[in-house]
C-alpha cells in the first residue's frame, strides 16, 4: 500500500515538475485569450446542467434502491409529468441560445481570415507558409527571405499568414498564439495570429501527412522588434536564393530537416506554388480556370495532359522515398489512339513511355 | 529513409503480389501470424475432435434464423474487438516511449498503419457488427415476428461484413494496411501518395463490409415497417424498436454516401481519374465532405440502438414504463434529421467562412439537446422507481455519467473557435472514445449481460461481470483523462514521437489505463467462460429479469420460431400488461409453423466476394472478373431456389414447448 503511494506521489510530482504548457489555457496571444475566454465561458455554461445530470445519475439509483427500507415512494405508474418535460426541453434549449449566441459573437470576431487590424497593435507583417514533405517553408515577402522550420516573428505585431502546401493537407498549428487553419495544395487559405510577448512557442503540422509527419515541427521566436530586424538583416546577410530550382530540390521529401535560412527569394514563387506551377512547363491553376471557363481542351487538349499533371512527379512509397516513376509521353499515347482506337485493347499494346531523365 | 518499399511489378498471374509484400522481416507479424496460426489449429483440431463441423455449417454459417445471426454478429465483434484493442495497446506502448528523442518500438511505417487499422476495425468491424447484431436478435422478437422482412438477405449481409474484415485481417500477413487515418483523406490516399497495396485494402474491405450494412439497414427497416405483431401501433414499439428503425433509416440513408465516396476515390486510385487529385482540377475538400456527410450519421448509426438499450434496461431494473416515451420517440428522430446538417464541424478549420461556421456550429449544439432529453428521461424513469443494481444497471450508471462528461467536451468542440484550438489534438481524441467508450461500449456490455439469459438460458456471471465492468470504468478514465489534459496543451494526434518529455508521465498513465481496459476485456471473456462451465446453475425460465417487453415471453434460449402462436398486441410494453393480466402459452391446438430455410448462398458469396476484393487488391485481374462472374451467376441462379421455406409440424412445436416448460 505505501509503495503504491510512493509510486502515486512520485508520479504527480513527475507531471507538476515537469513543467508542462497548457498553451490552450495559457496562450500568449490575443487570438488564444479570446478562445480560451470563449472555451471556460462555454464550460461554465454547460455545467450548469451537467452537474445536475451528473448527480442525479449515481443519487436516484442509490436513493431508489429496490432493498431500500422504505418502498412507499415507489410510483410505478410515474412516466409522464408536464412540469419535467417542460424543464429538460427548456433548460438545455436556453443554454444552448446562451452558447449559440456566444458562438456567433465569438466566430465572427475570431474569423481565421479577419484582419487583426482592430487592435491596437503595430504594423502586421505577412508570412507566406507553405507545408511540404515533412517540413515548413515560411517566406517574408516583406523582407525578401525565407526559413525552413523555423518561424521569427516580431512580438506584438499581427501576423497575417498565408498557407498553401506541396503535396498533401497540413495544418499550421502554433497553440500559444492561437487556432491553426489547413494548408492545401493548389489552394490558399489565411490566418491571423498576434503574440503578445516574446518568447519561444512549439508550432507544427497537426494534421497527419505521412510518414514524416512527427517530425514536422518548428519553433516560433516571438522575439522584439529590434531582434526580429537583427533576425533578418542576419539572414539576408549569407545564404542561398530560393528560386524555382532550388524550390524543388527543398520540396523533395525529407524527414526531420535541420532549420536553414534563404537570404532571398525569387519574386513571385509563392504565387507559383499556390498554383501548382513551379517547374517549367506546367500551366498555372488561373490559367487552367479560365480555359475550364472557356470550354476547356477538349480531345484536342489530351496531348498536352503533361502540363496539368503534378501528382505523378511526387509520387513516394510507404517510407516516404520518391519514387522515379517514368513520364508518359501522351501524345505519342493520343497519336496512336486517334490512328487506332482499339489499338489499347489488344494485348500486345504498350503504353508509350519516355524514360523521366531527373 | 533506410527502408523502401518492394519495387512494383506486375505479372498477368500474380499481378502485382510479390513474395517480398509478405512480411517474413518484421518480428511482430511473424510472431503473431505464429500466433493466429497455432492458435488456429488448435481450434481446427478440437472441432474435428468434437465433430462439430457439420453442426457448425448445419446450424450456423447456412442459418437464416435471426436470432443465430445476431449471435454470430457479437461474436464477430468480439474477435475483431481482440485485434482492435491490440492496435490500441501498440500505440500507447509507442507514444509511452517515444519522448525526447526517442523513436519507440514502431516506426512510422508500421505505427500509421496500426493507428488506421485500430480505428477502420474499432469502427467497421466492432462497433457496427455489435449493434447490428443486437438490433437483429432482439428487434423482431420485439415487435412479435417470427423472422426478419428477408432472412436470406440477413444472413448474405452477415457474410459480406465477414469478408470485409477478413480482407483487413489478411492485410497484416500480405502486404500492408493503409497509412492514412481511418477516414483516408485524399491526395494522401491518392494514388500518388499511397502506394502499394495498403490503400487499397482499405477500399475494398469497406466497399465489401458496407454492401452488408446497407440491405441489413434495408431489411431490418421493412422488418418493423410490415412484421409487427397485429394490433402494433407505431408508437406502442419499444424504445429499442424504436431505435433500431431510426438507426436503419439512417444506414440507409447515410451509406450510399459512402460507397459512392469510396468508389470515387477507387476510380482516382485504379483508372487515374481526377476527383480527388491535386492536378486536373481535383478536389480534395470535396472528398472531405462527403467522407463526413457519411461519418457524422455514421456515429449516430452507431449510439442510438445503444440508447435503445439503456432505455430497455433502465425501464427493466427501475420496474416502471420508460418516462417520457413520446419525448424518447420524438428525441431520438429529432437526433436522426439533424445528425444530416452538421457535417462540417469535422473540418472547422478548412477555412469556411464565419456564417458556415457559426451555422454548423448552432446546428451540433442543438443536437445536445434531444440527447440531454433522453439522459433526464432515464434519470426520471430511475425516479420513485425501484432500482435493482444488477450488472446491466451498472453499465447504465457508467454511461450515464460518463457520456454525459463526453456530451460536455462534444458541444465544446462544436464551438468553432475553441475548435480551432482543439481540432486535431488528443482532446478530440479523448472526446469521441469517451462517447464511444462510454455510450456503444457500455451499451454492448449492457446489452450481452441483459440479454444474454435469454439467448442461452442461463445467467452471466455476477461477480465477473462487475469486475469486467469496475475495470473498464476506471480503465476508461485513467486512458483517457490525460488525453484531455495533453489536449489541452496541444498535444497533436497520430503522432510516432515527440520531442517534449513533459508528456511523457501523460502518456505512460493513459498506457496503464490501457492495462486496466485490458484487465477489463480479460474478465469479459472469463466471464464467458465461468458462465459456461457453470451454466447447469444457472438456468432461467423465460423471464428472468421481470421485463416488460415481447422478447421475454419467449423461452430461454428461444424456439427458432420465437412465438409459438400469432400475438395481438394491445398498447405499449405488451408482456408487462400480459403478466398483469396472467398470461399463460396455451398447451394445445397448435398449427403448423411456416420458417424460412437455410442457404449456403449467402457465405459461397460472400467467400466470392472475398476473393473478389483480393484480387482487386493486387491487380490479379483475371481472378477478378472470374470471381465477379461467379457472384453474378451464383446471384441470378439462386433466384431460381424455391425450396426456400418449411413447415414445423405440430408434434415439434408441441414437444420443443413442452420441454421449455419444464425449465
Amino acid at each position: 500500500m505505501l509503495r503504491l503511494r510512493t509510486l502515486l506521489l512520485a508520479l504527480a510530482g513527475a507531471i507538476a515538475l515537469s513543467g508542462c504548457q497548457y498553451h490552450v489555457l495559457s496562450p500568449q496571444g490575443w487570438v488564444g485569450d479570446q478562445q480560451r475566454n470563449l472555451l471556460i465561458i462555454s464550460t461554465l455554461l454547460m455545467l450548469i446542467v451537467i452537474i445536475p445530470v451528473l448527480v442525479m445519475s449515481v443519487y436516484f439509483p442509490l436513493k431508489y434502491r429496490a432493498d431500500r427500507e422504505d418502498t412507499s415512494d415507489y410510483d410505478p405508474t410515474f412516466e409522464h409529468s408536464n412540469k419535467i418535460e417542460v424543464a429538460i426541453w427548456g433548460v438545455p434549449i436556453l443554454i444552448i441560445v446562451a452558447l449559440g449566441w456566444f458562438t456567433y459573437v465569438y466566430t465572427h470576431r475570431l474569423d481565421p481570415y479577419r484582419p487583426l487590424d482592430h487592435l491596437e497593435a503595430g504594423d502586421p507583417i505577412e508570412v507566406q507558409a507553405v507545408s511540404l514533405d515533412w517540413k515548413w517553408l515560411f517566406i517574408y515577402p516583406e523582407f525578401g527571405v525565407a526559413s525552413v522550420n523555423e518561424l521569427a516573428i516580431p512580438a506584438g505585431r499581427p501576423v497575417n499568414f498565408s498557407l498553401t502546401s506541396s503535396t498533401v493537407m497540413n495544418t499550421l498549428s502554433i497553440p500559444a498564439l492561437g487556432g491553426m487553419v489547413y494548408s492545401m495544395t493548389g489552394m490558399e487559405t489565411k490566418l491571423h495570429l498576434i503574440a503578445d510577448e516574446t518568447g519561444t512557442f512549439p508550432g507544427r503540422s497537426a494534421h497527419y501527412s505521412g510518414p514524416g509527419f512527427s517530425h514536422m515541427t518548428f519553433d516560433t521566436l516571438s522575439m522584439t522588434d529590434e531582434d526580429f530586424n537583427a533576425w533578418v538583416a542576419e539572414i539576408k546577410a549569407d545564404g542561398p536564393t530560393l528560386d524555382r530550382a532550388s524550390y524543388l530540390e527543398l520540396e523533395k521529401p525529407t524527414i526531420d530537416e535541420p532549420v536553414h535560412s534563404y537570404a532571398s527569394v525569387e519574386e513571385g514563387l509563392f504565387r507559383r506554388i499556390v498554383e501548382m506551377c513551379v517547374e517549367d512547363g506546367k500551366v498555372c491553376m488561373g490559367h487552367m480556370m479560365m480555359q475550364d471557363e472557356m470550354g476547356g481542351g477538349g480531345l484536342e487538349g489530351i496531348p498536352h495532359a503533361e502540363a496539368y499533371s503534378y501528382d505523378r512527379a511526387r509520387t513516394i512509397d510507404g517510407f516516404g522515398n520518391l519514387i522515379d516513376l517514368p513520364e508518359v509521353e501522351v501524345k505519342a499515347f493520343h497519336e496512336a489512339f486517334w490512328n487506332d482506337p482499339d489499338a489499347i485493347c489488344r494485348p500486345d499494346f504498350v503504353f508509350a513511355e519516355k524514360k523521366s531523365n531527373g | 529513409m533506410a527502408n523502401a518499399q518492394p519495387a512494383e511489378t506486375f505479372s498477368p498471374i500474380f499481378g502485382r503480389l510479390t513474395f517480398e509484400w509478405i512480411p517474413i522481416h518484421e518480428p511482430i507479424l511473424v510472431a503473431t501470424f505464429a500466433g493466429v496460426a497455432l492458435g488456429g489449429l488448435a481450434v481446427l483440431a478440437l472441432m474435428t475432435y468434437f465433430k462439430l463441423w457439420g453442426p457448425l455449417w448445419r446450424d450456423w454459417i447456412v442459418s437464416v434464423d435471426h436470432k443465430k445471426i445476431g449471435i454470430m454478429y457479437m461474436v464477430l465483434g468480439f474477435v475483431m474487438m481482440i485485434r482492435g484493442f491490440a492496435d490500441a495497446l501498440m500505440m500507447r506502448a509507442q507514444q509511452a516511449m517515444a519522448a525526447g528523442g526517442s523513436e519507440g518500438w514502431l516506426p512510422p511505417h508500421h505505427y500509421d498503419q496500426v493507428f488506421t487499422a485500430h480505428g477502420v476495425i474499432m469502427i467497421f468491424f466492432v462497433a457496427m457488427p455489435f449493434v447490428t447484431g443486437i438490433m437483429n436478435y432482439v428487434m423482431p422478437m420485439q415487435i412479435g415476428a417470427r423472422d426478419v422482412a428477408f432472412p436470406f438477405l440477413n444472413n448474405f449481409s452477415f457474410w459480406m461484413t465477414v469478408s470485409g474484415a477478413l480482407l483487413v485481417n489478411i492485410s497484416l500477413f500480405i502486404g500492408e494496411f493503409a497509412r492514412v487515418g481511418w477516414l483516408a483523406f485524399p491526395p494522401l490516399s491518392g494514388s500518388s501518395y499511397s502506394t502499394g497495396p495498403g490503400m487499397d485494402y482499405y477500399l475494398w474491405a469497406l466497399q465489401i463490409a458496407g454492401v452488408g450494412t446497407t440491405l441489413s439497414g434495408i431489411n431490418l427497416i421493412a422488418t418493423v415497417l410490415k412484421m409487427r405483431a397485429p394490433g402494433m401501433k407505431l408508437m406502442d414499439m419499444p424504445i429499442f424498436t424504436w431505435t433500431a428503425l431510426i438507426t436503419n433509416v439512417l444506414i440507409v440513408a447515410a451509406f450510399p454516401v459512402l460507397t459512392a465516396t469510396l468508389a470515387l476515390l477507387t476510380l482516382d486510385r485504379y483508372a487515374d481519374f481526377h476527383f480527388f487529385t491535386n492536378d486536373f482540377g481535383g478536389n480534395a475538400m470535396m472528398y472531405i465532405n462527403l467522407i463526413w456527410i457519411w461519418g457524422h450519421p455514421e456515429v449516430y448509426i452507431l449510439i442510438i440502438p445503444c440508447f435503445g438499450v439503456f432505455s430497455e434496461i433502465v425501464s427493466t431494473f427501475s420496474r416502471k414504463p420508460i418516462f417520457g416515451y413520446k419525448t424518447m420517440v420524438w428525441a431520438t428522430a429529432c437526433i436522426m434529421v439533424l445528425s444530416f446538417v452538421v457535417w462540417l464541424h469535422h473540418f472547422f478549420t478548412m477555412g469556411s467562412g464565419a456564417s458556415v461556421n457559426t451555422f454548423f456550429g448552432i446546428t451540433t449544439m442543438i443536437i445536445a439537446v434531444p440527447t440531454g432529453v433522453k439522459i433526464f428521461n432515464w434519470l426520471f424513469t430511475m425516479y420513485k422507481g425501484s432500482v435493482r443494481l444488477e450488472v446491466p444497471m451498472l453499465w447504465t450508471i457508467g454511461f450515464l455519467v460518463t457520456f454525459t462528461i463526453g456530451g460536455m467536451t462534444g458541444v465544446l468542440l462544436a464551438v468553432p473557435p475553441v475548435d480551432f484550438q482543439l481540432h486535431n489534438t488528443l482532446f478530440l481524441i479523448a472526446h469521441f472514445h469517451n462517447v464511444i467508450i462510454g455510450g456503444v461500449v457500455f451499451a454492448v456490455y449492457a446489452a450481452v449481460s441483459y440479454w444474454w439469459p435469454k439467448a442461452f438460458g442461463f445467467q452471466m456471471s455476477d461477480k465477473w461481470g462487475k469486475r469486467s465492468f469496475w475495470f473498464w470504468f476506471i480503465g476508461f478514465y485513467v486512458a483517457f483523462m490525460p488525453l484531455y489534459a495533453l489536449g489541452l496543451m496541444g498535444v497533436t494526434r497520430r503522432m510516432n514521437s515527440y520531442v517534449d518529455a513533459g508528456w511523457q508521465p501523460y502518456f505512460i498513465i493513459a498506457a496503464c489505463g490501457a492495462v486496466l481496459i485490458l484487465l477489463g476485456i480479460a474478465c469479459t471473456f472469463m466471464n464467458f467462460y465461468v458462465s459456461i462451465r457453470d451454466r447447469k446453475k444457472n438456468l432461467v425460465g423465460g423471464d428472468p429479469w421481470d421485463a416488460r417487453t415481447l422478447e421475454w415471453a419467449t423461452q430461454s434460449p428461444p424456439a427458432p420460431y420465437n412465438f409459438p402462436f400469432d400475438l395481438e398486441v394491445k398498447g405499449r410494453e405488451a408482456f408487462w400488461t400480459m403478466k398483469q393480466q396472467g398470461f399463460k402459452w396455451p398447451t394445445e391446438n397448435y398449427k403448423p409453423i411456416h420458417m424460412p430455410k437455410g442457404t449456403a448462398t449467402g457465405v459461397v458469396l460472400s467467400a466470392i466476394a472475398m476473393i473478389f476484393g483480393f484480387a482487386m487488391v493486387w491487380y490479379i485481374w483475371w481472378l477478378a472478373i472470374l470471381s465477379f462472374a461467379a457472384m453474378v451467376g451464383i446471384g441470378i441462379a439462386h433466384t431460381f431456389n424455391y425450396k426456400r421455406d418449411y413447415y414445423i409440424p405440430v408434434d415439434e412445436v408441441a414437444a420443443t414447448e413442452a420441454k421449455g416448460a419444464a425449465v
